[in-house]
């Protein structure tokens, strides 16, 4: 375990630049997959696993997943939220099937095994074997059996867990700057789910971790607002890094101050209108929500959930790998329970800017398969990560920087054990 | 009650729709909607929690245009095309005169270095306007059965 980072090992040799080069046999070599499943996602992280408000009531599921691990999020009839690996204490099959759903217990279809809601083991078929005959030992001690627990914790309406018992909370760990934001966009107002999709992307996950957080990328890959000669008022930006290990971060754009000008007071004009070439241009009709002057806005949180809120689109993405080379993103458009008419109908127009169909992003769909692609072969080379400098520090006046990458990948050098 | 011949119009131009995605004839795409026609692509599962937000949405022809303006100058994407199989639609009488139509499609994928793959498969829930023989979308839902996207949309299915 400590031999890490030496050539020959599992871990590839770092080259030389700490997180301005990160070896490109990361995102292809079968011993670091394995190796991050136990220490960086059943190690010392918050996962987020799904909604609060998809588990509710008593008897409420959800599955989801720990990197590859199944787990199963579920409220008691305590009302307590529970956590555990979506695998049976007997011959391991996975006990709940469906994504979501109710139950007073749990049943393993294999041998009926059945659970708790908490995972505790309630029944063993034929414990006393037939007529007498067969059954389990008489010292099978049912308390000794159950679904492997996680400590599970609700922060801003998202369910989050982990397999280390011994973290902090959800909200010390993302640190201020972010607590801060998710309060902004999550945790002020119930929220209600307004439609899901998923797109299976041909790359490793930490591919799309980059992605997510590679501002330097937006207006080069992503032409449709310049195409369109959308005339955005919120072109000024800036990237936060969250303190301490600098792993989640928030990329935002700001409408510019003299969007504040008298005639777009007096014409009653939204704030954050935009002209354009568009033929439907009701697709960029908007209002402004928060007082901050945000109006696009990315975070991440470490290590594969990612929070948008694209003028008044807001959709949690969680990116699952599901294998090496395969990685399932999970687009959950958000709305507030409370919300108008008005309101519900302009975010579901401006999804169509992202998610797999995307005008704005559908490229991300593609763009990191082909890295995928081209780093096949080739052995020891590495990415350069220079832009915007080789540190970690915020960039409060330019997104045209990598350090939210650099970010990502000095908490994952700290988690996988490079010194 | 559809008469045979009015069946005969929808089922052709049910056909010819698919023929100009399959025939990258996308230009003329917009023009089998109403002015106000309404088109998106969501997923069965969506549809039964009955959630707004799918994977596509263009609310009149202008929104269509876009889509198809930024499919040609502004996304990136690897090159392919889709070739579309159709069943016969099962049709039905509907308020306001219009014509509900319903039909099941696979949509298979070739891409540029010849992969193929299944795509998508689905219902396409109509509203058909027929007038003076012609034959239009009022609306167009694509149905997708499964909620997973491969790679990525930007032809319209």
């Amino acid at each position: 375990m400590n031999t890490i980072g030496t050539p020959g090992d599992i871990m590839p040799a770092w080259p030389e630049g700490g997180v301005s080069r990160v070896p490109y046999r990361l995102f292809s070599d079968r011993g670091v997959y394995a190796l991050e499943q136990e220490r960086l996602f059943r190690g010392p992280v918050w996962n987020y696993l799904c909604l609060e408000l998809e588990v509710a009531e008593p008897g409420d599921f959800r599955t989801a997943f720990i990197g590859e691990t199944p787990i199963v999020v579920a409220r008691d009839e305590a009302g307590e939220l529970r956590g555990m690996v979506n695998r049976c204490a007997h011959k391991g099959a996975l006990v709940c099937l469906a994504e979501r759903g109710n139950r007073k217990h749990f049943s393993c279809i294999y041998h009926s095994w059945t659970y708790h809601l908490d995972g505790r083991l309630r029944g063993v078929a034929f414990r006393g074997g037939l007529k007498g005959k067969g059954g389990m030992p008489e010292d099978f001690d049912p308390a000794r059996h159950r679904m492997q627990p996680i400590r599970v914790e609700v922060f801003c309406g998202l369910v989050f867990g982990t397999f280390e018992p011994d973290m902090p909370s959800v909200e010390e760990w993302v640190a201020p700057t972010m607590a801060h934001f998710l309060k902004r966009n999550l945790g002020a107002r119930p929220l209600k789910v307004l439609g899901t999709h998923s797109q299976i992307i041909h790359n490793n996950w930490k591919l799309y971790a980059e992605n997510v957080r590679d501002s330097y990328h937006a207006t080069l890959l992503h032409t449709f607002y310049t195409t369109f000669k959308v005339n955005r008022l919120d072109m000024d930006g800036g990237i936060l890094l969250s303190e301490g290990t600098p792993w989640h971060h928030i990329s935002y754009a700001k409408r510019a101050t003299f969007e504040e000008a008298a005639e777009y007071t007096e014409a009653k004009v939204h704030s954050a209108s935009y002209e354009s070439k568009l033929n439907g241009p009701a697709l960029l009709e908007t209002e402004d929500e928060f007082d901050d002057g945000i109006t696009h806005s990315v975070q991440s949180i470490f290590p594969t959930l990612a929070v948008h809120f694209t003028l008044n689109s807001l959709c949690v993405r969680n990116f699952v790998p599901r294998g090496l080379e395969e990685t399932e993103l999970v687009w959950t458009y958000l709305g507030y329970a409370d919300d108008s008419e008005e309101m519900t109908a302009m975010r579901v127009l401006q999804a169509n800017l992202t998610g797999a169909a995307g005008l704005v992003s559908l490229e991300d769909g593609c763009i990191n398969e082909f890295v995928q692609r081209g780093t096949r072969g080739s052995g020891d080379a590495a990415a350069v990560l220079e832009m915007g400098g080789r540190g970690l520090e915020s960039s409060e006046s330019s997104r045209a920087t990598e350090v939210s990458i650099r970010g990502f990948w000095s908490g994952y050098r700290g988690l996988m054990g490079y010194a | 009650m559809i008469d045979a011949e009015t069946r005969g119009r929808i089922e052709d131009f049910l056909l010819d729709c698919a023929w100009a995605i399959d025939e990258d004839e996308l230009e003329a795409w917009p023009g089998f909607f109403a002015e106000d026609g309404r088109y998106r692509i969501t997923t069965r599962d969506n549809e039964a929690r009955g959630l707004p937000v799918g994977i596509m949405l263009c609310e009149g022809r202008g929104m269509m245009e876009d889509r198809v303006l930024a499919l040609r100058t502004a996304n990136i994407f690897e090159p392919h095309r889709y070739r579309h199989i159709l069943g016969r639609p099962r049709l039905r009488e509907a308020e306001g005169g219009l014509v509900r139509s319903d039909s099941s499609f696979i949509v298979m994928r070739t891409m540029q270095d010849g992969r193929m793959d299944l795509f998508a498969a689905g219902n396409y829930r109509d509203l058909l306007r027929v007038e003076d023989g012609q034959v239009m979308f009022q609306e167009r839902a694509a149905v997708l059965e499964s909620r997973r996207v491969d790679v990525l949309i930007v032809i319209p299915i």
